[in-house]
């Protein structure tokens, strides 16, 4: 039963292009300042990127980097939005729910496979991005934020701890994008307006004037996952972010629950 | 009553103000191939998606193999095939991976059954050899198939079948009528909406017809054709006297077409309607009687772009 679900995904060639894109990123990055030559002097460019030809790992800090204000979030929308919609869409949603699968547990159905998507996802970006900095640069010692000096080992450890931070940080937009494919039959809106979610909480968390909203933001600490590279490692804005997480799933999973249950299956 | 497949009653679904489906009293006796006949937009798939548990009903209440639902839809779902609507799969898995994808979807699952249950459903709709071709490439006729290999993954006790030779050619067709009486021979009931109606007397035991959202008329197939035995039909100059002078005479069904009244007799005496119509000074120019087909009690009852005196 999940793994039918899960090769329903993964199967669909639109899963695995999203997929490649994402792994690519980090590679081009890599690849980028490979044949540039030197790296860019220290401060300049994303976080971690001064570090790459240092250290060949921090590549997969850099991918994520990269990748989490935007192309992650487009891939686990357009994933999120055609959960319910895409199968309304389709026509298969009446099929499989006289199947009988009850709607709750197909919703719980999806919404594991939407989790998972949201780790796949996420390491892709970090194994590519680990991957093409061994090859293209020297690997050793990880220097943390701190100064303090990590063994590669640890190094990497961490980096996949970070990594499990991202994925972590994806859950709440993609609970809101399957409450949103629970409202219409077309994927690409559920798409689209998840996406807008996105983008308008990053807006909203643009405008100083709004700082007392920006802690309620899905977004605002997203990036906060670059704190398991300090020394110690700084929790603060880790937790915060994980609990603004939990609270948007939490509510959304809830709804999409309240919606489903509900609505009338005309397609 | 446990010897009803599918038992309806006052069964309403309402959108916005219309009553889309109206009170509707459905008897689908075990073991039947009950035609569910009526005009497009008549409420017809609105009734098959409430009974699948896909649309809830406004009102009303209904029983699947004797259980009530929705309650026992856990229970009574997988012993239902069902075709609405068309079918629809997955378009970038083969044929045999969406009914795996689909069969996998339950909670009894049956695994170690399922890849010889998904082969002998194939073998019966005459798909086996496209098993493993994606449903992308399917013809209109193959996706119609597949859709009737997923009703019939299980033993079934009860089908419900929503236009199955749509999109069918010739051959197809028949195919798929024959499957349908192997079906019912076997004892599943089988419950066929269609508006074909060369379909429903060629296949069907009873006839349910639907019209406006509301069940007009409810029986077996002999019952309706033979009700009034015959149909009068009365050409005329004076349509609405005419049509006043028989409703006097208690016939419910009559039919206005141009200059020609046509009345189902309800046992009425053809020249017994001459002479009432004669006193009341109708002009009649001719008055005959025939047996009527399941087509015209389909139309006198329906009414489809006919019934212009309303």
């Amino acid at each position: 039963m999940w793994l039918a679900e899960f090769g329903l995904l993964f199967r669909r060639v639109r899963t695995r292009v999203l997929l490649l894109v994402l792994a690519a990123v980090p590679v081009a990055v890599a690849v980028a300042v490979r044949i540039s030559g030197e790296g860019p002097s220290p401060g300049q460019g994303p976080r971690f990127f001064d570090q790459i030809t240092h250290n060949g790992v921090f590549a997969a800090l850099v991918g994520l980097t990269v990748t989490l204000p935007f192309f992650l979030p487009l891939a686990v929308a357009i994933i999120a939005g055609d959960s319910v919609a895409g199968e309304a869409n389709l026509g298969t949603l009446r099929y499989v729910l006289s199947r009988p699968c009850g709607r709750t547990r197909l919703l719980v159905l999806k919404g594991t496979t939407l989790t998972l998507f949201c780790f796949v996802a996420t390491f892709a970006v970090g194994l590519a991005g680990l991957i093409a900095g061994a090859i293209l640069f020297p690997i050793g010692d990880v220097t943390t934020l701190s100064g303090t000096t990590l063994s590669l080992a640890a190094g990497t450890l961490r980096i996949g701890l970070a990594a499990v931070l991202v994925a972590l940080s994806l859950l709440g937009l993609a609970a809101i994008g399957m409450f949103i494919s629970t409202l219409t039959d077309a994927p690409v809106g559920a798409m689209a307006g998840t996406v807008g979610v996105a983008v308008l909480s990053g807006v909203l968390d643009a405008v100083p004037a709004l700082s007392w909203l920006h802690p309620f933001l899905l977004t605002h600490y997203w990036l906060s996952f670059g704190d398991v590279l300090r020394s110690p490692v700084y929790w603060n804005q880790i937790v915060l972010n994980l609990i603004v997480q939990a609270v948007t799933v939490g509510i959304f999973a809830a709804a999409a629950w309240a919606r489903f249950t509900s609505k009338d299956v005309l397609a | 009553m446990t010897d009803l497949a599918i038992e309806t009653t006052g069964l309403t679904k309402r959108l916005g103000h219309v009553a889309v489906v109206d009170h509707v009293d459905l008897a689908v006796p075990r073991g039947s191939v009950y035609g569910f006949l009526g005009p497009n937009g008549s409420g017809k798939t609105t009734t098959i998606r409430m009974l699948l548990g896909l649309v809830w009903p406004t009102a009303g209440s209904f029983r699947l193999l004797a259980e009530p639902m929705p309650a026992a839809s856990a229970r009574v779902l997988p012993q239902v095939g069902a075709l609405v609507e068309g079918p629809a799969f997955y378009p970038w898995l083969t044929g045999g991976q969406n009914l795996r994808r689909l069969d996998a979807a339950g909670l009894d699952g049956q695994r170690k059954t399922r890849a010889a249950r998904i082969d002998a459903a194939l073998e019966k709709v005459g798909l086996a050899a496209a098993a493993n071709k994606r449903y992308r490439a399917y013809s209109l006729g193959m996706k119609q198939r597949l859709g009737l290999a997923a009703a019939l993954l299980r033993p079934r006790n009860l089908l419900i079948l929503d236009e199955p030779t749509n999109g069918m050619d010739p051959q197809g067709t028949r195919e798929i009528r024959n499957l349908i009486r192997e079906l019912a021979s076997e004892g599943s009931t089988v419950f066929l909406s269609t508006h074909l109606l060369s379909e429903v007397e060629q296949l069907c035991t009873h006839l349910g017809i639907i019209s406006v959202g509301k069940v007009v008329a409810q029986g077996s197939i002999d019952e309706l054709r033979g009700r009034g035995d015959a149909m009068l039909r009365v050409e005329t100059t004076d349509a609405d006297n005419a049509v006043n002078v028989l409703k006097g005479l208690g016939l419910d069904t009559v039919v206005v077409t141009g200059e020609v009244v046509s009345a189902q007799l309800d046992g009425q005496m053809p020249e017994e309607c001459n002479r009432a119509l004669v006193m009341a000074g109708v002009g009649v120019r001719s008055l005959t009687t025939d047996r009527r087909s399941l087509e015209d009690a389909f139309l006198a009852l329906t009414g489809e772009g006919f019934d212009v005196a309303g």
